[in-house]
Formats: structure tokens, C-alpha cells, sequence
């Protein structure tokens, strides 16, 4: 008797998942980041609901600070695998002038993410968003539901979610609340680059290491993508071998220095490395237990 | 053009990457009070297998100034909320990933007291194993039958009985040996459990990843060696084939199939199965996947089935094996155990979800409620949270299962309270429940007056139709009316007889 592989468990485990959202929920959408953990769920819901198309719409919360490259990859990757993307930008907060260096990081975070993330939910009227967060990203997303229970306000709180036992999921919601469904749950990051080795997935270019315009400050490496980030007396962008261990706004995504180039190297350097990837996300460290103040706020 | 820029392998990582891809997977669940050193047995077992990342420690170090603890306090590696870490108790399941170079492993840590029952069922119902912490300085206390109880109640297989804090006792055998025979004396009430005792110390390592040199006179696997080596899954594998509906998928007019996950044996093209609860039989056509049609698929496999022929299928519906089919019943005698803060009330209806099926469930009859540290049974009328008892269950409609014991994914279901939705219950099938309605039906009377239909007993039973009567005007209702009554073999049914006994 064949024993089937992890990958082949928890891709079916997420697969059932997806599937469950889409039987049980009226308006369901994607959130896509671009990101790897974005193009393993697209990947995901082809295989859930082949040989029909995906059931929901992709929404992309477009800060306007993303990388060039993630924009391009978005539009022309949802395109090819007949997605339906919309996308939503908090033009208000834009406009107000939000960015990481004039707001600080959690008032642009709060702006540009959650404000814009709850905007762009409540004007689809989706009651379910399909996301794709791990449990081993964060300490305080260890406990954190598979099917994620938010009250009118998209709201979260500790102490008022479901038991979740066996895949007997519960996606009952009054008129108003909504769920947020992490069919990543029990991935982690390594099993993410797995997946993606063994399935030839598409990622955004950024991740593989190549020569690129970086700020070095210590042992930071800083993009150069907005021209709003501030420099130091003299300091010049120099050409450094890197990539990114993830992906968010370019302001506040460091690279590491990296060579490489490709998925097996990438998986050698994490298998060896052991940094976990949020690190070089600068909104975490603002203070001990942040991501769970914000998400407490409606963060993803 | 397509996207696709992903560079192929070329190094002699590949090899590596085949076995990494390659490899099982182990879920597991823990059980330990406070004190009991489980969070620390997870945080050395996370430290020790290196995936505790460098910058996650330094963040822990940070933390743990001011608490009483050594150099690096493990338990604070797995304490996930900052209410839960300003407390230093944890109070929900949090989940935990590692992986060696021979399995990958997820951890449901749930705290073991007996407030908490409910986490530990919770962590339990995805687990095949459990890890059960003892004290070696207390021995085997009520919490060890309490989790044995739970683990077995709960359909898990394997049993790790770590004896913890060995230190403390000076490595001593007799002190383990102790522990050992009187653990599996508790155990023999628990016969499909399969138990494996190790001694360790968490704090120092001990027994934990590998083998101790402070215990030379134990010869058996270290945790880890063992975690990494048991066999499990194989009671689904072995179970007769299962496959709940989850969609119909319908693309297009010359596709229909039946999207869902094999949760029990195997399917291939050509199979008899029989369709749930209709009863229909035909043959499967294809199993289809995105990756091209397979001919055959195992437990645990997602996959969209066709059907030799066009039969009236959907969601909540059943596919199963013509050669062994599942049980069918509308009243259930099933274990409970009650989740939430409201107790269960006798005679309310919840929502009753099982495998893919949503159907309305009303509570008959707590016929006992077991105390989970004695394990005694004792008369209430009502469960309160944390409470496990055995609950005679009426589904609306009929339900199509397997008695857990022998098929966890077709004998759970939970309760949903259709005011506040909220999670209530877990429930575990146990049996058809002999079905009262039925021979009570040979008692009842059927009155029609002006088209108000009242049902009563003689006996005084308890059909809420006798109390508030049953008005139908409608002609669609009236028909619907006369096809249940035929049903029941009510005969002849005629709607100008306002009289008439069964």
C-alpha cells in the first residue's frame, strides 16, 4: 500500500477547502498578493474545481508601492490562466500622501492594507476571503482557525472563535460578518517551495537571486524602487546579488543577499538557513506581538 | 507566451529535493497539564529538529526577562497569544510544524487540563497519535486516564506515554517501570490503543531526539526515532471506500462529476458503487484531476468522479462501495461533547453538519453523561461545556454513515446553534438508535379536522405536532402530507376522513 507524500495531503487538504467556500458561501473572493503562497493558491484552485473555471474573482489590495516586476507578473499570469482579477487601492490614503517614511509603517500599513482590505471587501460584498497565510509565519497565527470567523466590523478576536474539528468546517455567518479562510494553514515555508518545485509553478522573477540596485545599511539591503526613500548624506544604490525571501511593498521589503538563482538553490538556502522569512518584513518588529494587534484591527 | 520562468534543477540537490518532496506526514496531538513540562517538550523537540528559526529565538530570549526560567525557556517558543504569555497558560490549540529528513510533522498542542476538554478533542480529531506527558515525580495521576480516554474516544491509534522530568528522579528505571505497568493497567479499558513508553527529560534533552546516555538500561527508540518510524492511517486506508460530495461540477452540458476527497480505501474506473441515501447503484465512469484522469485513487485523494450514468447526485450526498455500503438512520446514538458555554438543550434543533452534508438535528435524549475522571455514567438531563455524554440525535433527514470507531470521516459531525452559529458540539456516531417513532407510531392517533392536522399518543408522546396541530390550506402541502403519511404506511390517506387510527 502507497503512502502518499505530505505534499499530496496537504495539497488535498487545501483543495477540499477551497471547495468547501465555494459550496457553502455566497460570495467568496481570492486575495491574491502575488507572492508565493498567492500563485501556490491559484495553483490550488485549478486543481479544486477542474475541469470548470475558478469560482470567485482574484482581489489584488494594490498599495501602489509594490514591485514593478509583481505588477507585471499579476496582469500577465491572471491573465493566462483566465482569472478574474479586480483590484482595489485606497485612493483616499493616496491621495492624503500615505507612505512608510511620511506615516510611519503602522499608520501606511493601516492605511494602504487593513483600511483598504476592509473597503474592498465590503464594496464587492464578499463574505468569504480565501487568503494565503500559514500558521508558522507568525507565533500568533499558531492558533489561528482555518475558516477565521470576523465580526461586522472585519474584526478578530482570540476569544470568540469557532472549534474547528477533523475538515468538518462551519461557514455559518449572520448578514454582515464574514470569514477569512487560510486554506495554507498547516503549509510551511518550505513545503510552499516544494509544492512549487514539484509543480513548475510561475513566481514573481524577484524571488531569484540577480545583480540589483539595492541601499546597503549593515546588513540591511534596501530597494530603490520609490523615490521617496530617503538616503544618507552621499549614500548611492550599488549593484548586489540578492533576492527577496518575500514580498510586500518595496519600501519596506529587504532583499537578502542571495545567489540563488534557482528553485533547488533557493530550497538548499532555506534547508541551511535558518532565518524565518518574515524577518525581513520591517512592519513585525515594531513591537513584541504586533501582528496580533493587527490583525485583532482586520490585517490579514 | 506563458509566464512560466521557473529555472530547472541542475545541481545534485535534486536528488535531495526528491526525498524531501517524497516523504510522509505525521499529525499528532499533546497532552500534559500545566506543569507537566509539554511546552517544553515541544519547544525541544522544534529546537532540537533546527527549525526553530535564529531571529524567532532571539525574539524569545527578548521575552522571557523576569520569568523564572533557564537560559532558553522552550515553553515560550510555543505560547502563542500575548494574553495567553502574560498569563503563562495556554488555552487553545496551537499548531506547530516540523520536519526531520524522514517525515514532516504537525502538532496540535492543547492544554491538558480538565477545563479544557474541549481543546484536547479538538486537538485530538486530526491527530493520529498522542503524545501523553507523566510526571515522573507524581506518577500516573486521573489526567492520564482522562487522556487516554480522550485519545481513544477520539479514534486515535497510537499512544506515546512520555515519562517527563526523569532528571528529577535520577534517572531511575524502577521510578519508570513503575509508571509503565500502572499506565497500562488504565489502558486496558482501551484495547484498540496502541501504547509505546518513553522516559525523557525535556528540559535536558533526554530520550528526546536521541538516545540517552543517563538511561542506559532503556533499549527503546528515542520520542523522535519513534514519531519519525510508527505506522498509522491505516484503519481509513483499510475502511471500506467512502467519497462525500462536495460539488457537482458542471462546466459545460457533456460534463458532470462530483468533485470531493476519498476519505476512506480506494476507488477505481469500473468500481459498483451505490449512492447515498438514494440507494441508486451504477459504476464510475472516470477520475478525473487536473493533472489528467487516473485510473484508480486513495485515501485521502481530491478528486472528481463521473458516473457510468446520469444520476440525480448532490452536494451531502454519499458515493460508497456497492460491495459494502454505510449505514443509513435517522435517529443516532451518538457521543457528544459539548463546546460551548450554553448547554445543550433536549428537544432544540441545531444544525447538523457531517462530512459535506448540512441537515437539521434535534436532541432526543442525554441518555448519560460520562464523568471524565472516573469515567462513571451518571443521569443528566443536559451537557455543559467541557461535558462528554451519550445523546440519542434525530437528523431531519436521513443520514448516511459509518459508526466513528470505524471510520472517522463519516461518523463525526458538529452542531451548529442556529441562532448565534456558533460551533456547539463534536459529535461521534456510535450507532442506529433504536428507533422509538417506530414502534411509538403503532400507538398514535392522526386526527384531520378542517384541514388541521393534529398527530397524538395515547402514552402521551411527545410529538410537538399534537400540541400546536398542523395547519394545511395549501394543496402543495396537503400532497407533500399525504406522501409522508404513505411513507409512514398510514393508510389509506384521504383527505375528506377527518378520523382515522393507525
Amino acid at each position: 500500500m502507497s503512502v502518499r507524500t505530505h505534499l499530496q495531503q496537504l495539497e488535498a487538504e487545501s483543495i477540499h477547502i477551497m471547495r468547501e467556500v465555494a459550496a457553502e458561501c455566497q460570495r467568496p473572493v481570492l486575495l491574491y498578493s502575488i507572492g508565493k503562497d498567492s500563485s501556490v493558491l491559484l495553483r490550488l484552485a485549478q486543481k479544486a474545481f477542474y475541469p470548470g473555471p475558478i469560482p470567485f474573482p482574484l482581489l489584488h489590495i494594490d498599495t501602489t508601492y509594490k514591485f514593478r516586476e509583481m505588477i507585471d507578473f499579476r496582469d500577465k499570469y491572471t491573465a493566462e490562466i483566465g482569472a478574474k482579477l479586480i483590484v482595489h487601492t485606497n485612493r483616499a490614503a493616496i491621495n492624503e500622501g500615505a507612505n512608510p517614511f511620511a506615516w510611519g509603517t503602522q499608520r501606511c500599513c493601516g492605511g494602504l492594507k487593513t483600511a483598504a482590505l476592509l473597503e474592498g471587501l465590503r464594496e464587492g460584498g464578499y463574505d468569504a476571503a480565501i487568503g494565503g497565510a500559514r500558521r508558522d509565519e507568525e507565533r500568533s497565527r499558531a492558533k489561528e482557525r482555518v475558516f477565521s470567523f470576523r465580526d461586522t466590523r472585519g474584526q478578530w478576536d482570540p476569544r470568540n472563535q469557532r472549534p474547528e474539528l477533523w475538515n468538518i468546517f462551519n461557514t455559518r455567518i449572520h448578514p454582515g460578518e464574514s470569514l477569512r479562510v487560510f486554506p495554507l494553514s498547516n503549509w510551511t515555508e518550505i513545503d510552499v517551495w516544494q509544492y512549487i518545485y514539484a509543480e513548475n509553478i510561475p513566481i514573481v522573477p524577484l524571488y531569484f537571486a540577480k545583480l540589483r540596485p539595492m541601499l546597503v545599511r549593515g546588513e540591511s539591503l534596501m530597494p530603490v524602487e520609490q523615490p521617496f526613500v530617503p538616503r544618507l548624506p552621499g549614500e548611492e544604490p550599488k549593484m548586489v546579488m540578492c533576492r527577496m525571501r518575500s514580498l510586500g511593498c518595496s519600501p519596506c521589503t529587504g532583499a537578502i543577499y542571495s545567489d540563488a538563482d534557482t528553485l533547488p538553490k533557493i530550497i538548499e538556502e532555506l534547508v541551511g538557513m535558518r532565518r524565518s522569512e518574515r524577518q525581513n518584513r520591517v512592519i513585525d518588529h515594531d513591537q513584541d506581538g504586533s501582528m496580533e494587534i493587527k490583525k485583532q484591527e482586520g490585517y490579514f | 507566451m506563458a509566464t512560466t520562468l521557473t529555472p530547472l534543477a541542475d545541481s545534485a540537490f535534486t536528488e535531495f529535493l526528491a526525498r524531501e518532496t517524497s516523504k510522509g506526514l505525521l499529525r499528532f496531538t499533546t497532552a500534559g497539564s500545566v506543569d507537566d513540562g509539554k511546552s517544553t517538550l515541544i519547544g525541544r523537540l522544534l529546537y532540537d529538529s533546527r527549525s526553530v528559526y535564529e531571529d524567532q529565538l532571539e525574539s524569545v530570549t527578548k521575552a522571557s526577562v523576569g520569568r523564572n526560567a533557564g537560559a532558553i525557556d522552550f515553553s515560550l517558543l510555543t505560547d502563542g497569544l500575548r494574553a495567553e504569555r502574560e498569563q503563562g497558560i495556554t488555552i487553545d490549540v496551537a499548531y506547530r510544524y516540523f520536519a526531520t529528513p524522514k517525515r514532516k510533522f504537525i502538532i496540535a498542542d492543547t492544554p491538558g487540563h480538565e477545563q479544557y476538554t474541549r481543546n484536547m478533542v479538538t486537538g485530538a480529531s486530526t491527530a493520529e497519535l498522542a503524545i501523553v506527558l507523566v510526571d515522573a515525580r507524581k506518577g500516573v495521576l486521573t489526567q492520564s486516564r482522562r487522556h487516554a480516554y480522550i485519545a481513544g474516544l477520539l479514534g486515535i491509534e497510537r499512544l506515546v506515554v512520555a515519562v517527563n522530568k526523569m532528571d528529577l528522579v535520577g534517572y531511575d528505571e524502577a521510578t519508570f517501570q513503575q509508571i509503565e505497568t500502572d499506565f497500562l493497567r488504565i489502558l486496558e479499558s482501551f484495547p484498540q490503543i496502541q501504547a509505546y513508553f518513553v522516559p525523557v527529560s525535556a528540559l535536558a534533552g533526554d530520550n528526546i531526539v536521541t538516545r540517552s546516555t543517563n538511561m542506559p538500561w532503556f533499549q527503546g527508540q528515542s520520542l523522535l526515532e519513534h514519531l519519525e518510524t510508527v505506522q498509522v492511517g491505516t484503519r481509513a486506508q483499510d475502511a471500506p471506500f467512502r467519497f462525500p460530495v462536495q460539488r457537482v461540477v458542471r462546466p459545460n452540458l457533456d460534463f458532470r462529476g462530483y468533485a470531493g476527497t476519498v476519505v476512506s480505501g480506494r476507488v477505481s474506473v469500473g468500481d459498483r458503487i451505490t449512492i447515498l441515501p438514494s440507494g441508486r447503484q451504477t459504476t464510475i465512469a472516470r477520475i478525473v484531476t487536473f493533472d489528467g484522469d487516473i485510473r484508480s485513487a486513495e485515501t485521502g485523494a481530491a478528486v472528481t468522479l463521473t458516473l457510468a450514468e446520469e444520476i440525480d447526485l448532490s452536494r451531502g450526498d454519499m458515493i460508497v462501495t456497492s460491495e459494502h455500503t454505510a449505514e443509513k438512520a435517522h435517529s443516532l446514538e451518538t457521543t457528544l461533547v459539548w463546546l460551548n458555554e450554553k448547554p445543550a438543550q433536549v428537544g432544540k434543533r441545531y444544525r447538523f453538519k457531517q462530512a459535506s452534508r448540512m441537515d437539521w438535528a434535534t436532541l432526543k435524549q442525554v441518555q448519560y453523561r460520562l464523568n471524565i475522571n472516573t469515567l462513571a455514567h451518571e443521569q443528566e438531563q443536559t451537557l455543559e461545556m467541557n461535558a462528554i455524554g451519550n445523546v440519542v440525535v434525530e437528523t431531519a433527514r436521513a443520514t448516511a454513515f459509518d459508526p466513528y470507531q470505524t471510520n472517522r470521516a463519516t461518523g463525526s459531525f458538529i452542531l451548529i446553534d442556529p441562532a448565534t452559529n456558533a460551533t456547539v458540539a463534536a459529535g461521534m456516531i456510535l450507532q442506529a438508535a433504536v428507533s422509538e417513532s417506530s414502534h411509538r407510531l403503532t400507538e398514535v392517533t392522526c386526527h384531520l379536522n378542517d384541514g388541521v392536522l393534529s398527530i397524538a399518543s395515547q402514552q402521551g408522546f411527545d410529538i410537538k405536532l399534537a400540541a400546536e396541530g398542523l395547519q394545511v390550506t395549501d394543496p402543495e402541502a396537503l400532497d407533500a402530507l399525504r406522501h409522508f403519511l404513505e411513507r409512514l404506511r398510514i393508510q389509506p390517506f384521504d383527505a375528506d376522513k377527518t378520523d382515522w387510527e393507525i
